[in-house]
């Protein structure tokens, strides 16, 4: 069994019985896509909420919630994958320095977690399950041998999804 | 990494002059605090890519204690005071005589560890504000006690608009017998590093 590490902006598509692993989420969001029929997941980092607050002309397609899920349907879909089998988890999205919440960059975290709902949304998948806000980071784990989500906080422990 | 790339050794030289400067007068009112002689090791500047931002204070999992403020005003940026759970808990008991594990924390003992990040970033910051005759002005200072990827992550913001990179002065201090070390971590906004080098009069080839 191999653990594939998403870094920051970062995203990738495991196999079964592959997991995938992206650590200290704050304001991120981990976004996990599933396709229990293949057995394939998918997980992506997003840092940020919109690939037009870029500005230098590249985009890092990882970083950005409306960049990085299409291309994270697309990876699953050529590994196999059908889209209308695959389902989405979420988790990330802190906000945990919430004295700081008037300026928009601060507020990054809520702003991650609804490009990445809209995100979802527009390519009609599912959320079946979501663990986000609060003020704590996450590091999450995702078996695609069975799309069971892990969630480690801190105060927390664990819980899977 | 475009944005760094018109670096050279003396702007290197520079940003570590700034780490020392601010972190020199750091340390020396922890050491006044403490009543205890504070070590400094050599800044560190670095180009990193974003994952590795976290790996010197012991990876993204490490939970550490931070507190952290944003800059603002002529430079903005943002600055973490970081110290492991062990380092926290005896800076705390060296200061206040409390000696209580970081989970055990209640309203006291957070706010007094808060207080002693504000006056520490606080001296880091109003040296370098002397140094490069810019306007700083500190945020209100929050704490978390939480994994080092999740709040270095803030830090980043701004740099993730322009690209994949994060440039940061690093300065490790250290107590006498080590009971007691941590890091001062100051990361530009990418807008701030031509201005701090103008403060400085030094040359900058990003400069457009």
């Amino acid at each position: 069994m191999e653990i594939i590490k998403i870094g920051m902006a970062d995203l990738g598509v495991a196999k079964s019985p592959s997991k995938l692993r992206t650590t200290g989420l704050g304001s991120c969001v981990g976004v996990v896509l599933y396709d229990h029929i293949h057995k394939i997941a998918g997980m992506a980092h997003v840092m940020l909420p919109e690939s037009s607050l870029a500005k230098s002309g590249e985009v890092t397609i990882g970083k950005y919630a409306d960049t990085a899920i299409p291309h994270l349907i697309d990876l699953m879909e050529k590994a196999g994958a059908q889209t209308r089998n695959i389902v989405a988890k979420i988790a990330g999205g802190a906000q945990m320095f919430a004295f700081l919440g008037n300026s928009d960059t601060m507020r990054i975290g809520p702003r991650n977690v609804e490009a990445c709902k809209q995100a979802l949304k527009e390519a009609n998948i599912r959320i079946v399950a979501e663990d986000t806000g609060g003020n704590c980071g996450r590091t999450i784990e995702m078996d695609a041998a069975n799309g069971v989500l892990q969630i480690r906080t801190v105060n927390q422990g664990v819980k899977e999804v | 990494m475009a944005y760094f790339t018109k670096f050279g050794d003396f702007q290197f030289d520079v940003l570590r002059e700034i780490g020392n400067i601010g972190a020199g007068h750091a340390a020396t009112a922890l050491s006044k605090l403490m009543q205890k002689e504070i070590d400094m090791k050599v800044p560190q500047v670095n180009i990193i890519p974003f994952d590795k931002v976290a790996d010197c204070v012991g990876g993204a999992e490490a939970v550490v204690v931070t507190v952290f403020l944003r800059v603002e005003g002529d430079c903005p940026g943002s600055m973490f005071f970081i110290l492991d759970l062990d380092s926290a808990r005896h800076l705390l008991e060296q200061i206040t005589g409390i000696n209580k594990d970081v989970y055990e924390w209640e309203e006291l003992e957070v706010s007094a560890l808060h207080e002693i990040g504000n006056i520490l970033t606080g001296s880091y910051l109003s040296s370098l504000a002397d140094f490069t005759q810019l306007n700083l002005q500190p945020s209100v200072p929050a704490l978390a006690v939480d994994m080092a990827g999740a709040i270095l992550s803030y830090g980043l913001i701004a740099l993730g608009q322009v690209g994949d990179f994060a440039l940061t002065i690093d300065t490790a201090f250290f107590e006498g017998n080590e009971k007691v070390k941590g890091n001062f971590f100051l990361i530009p906004d990418p807008e701030s590093l031509p201005i701090l080098f103008r403060s400085l009069g030094v040359p900058f080839d990003g400069d457009n």
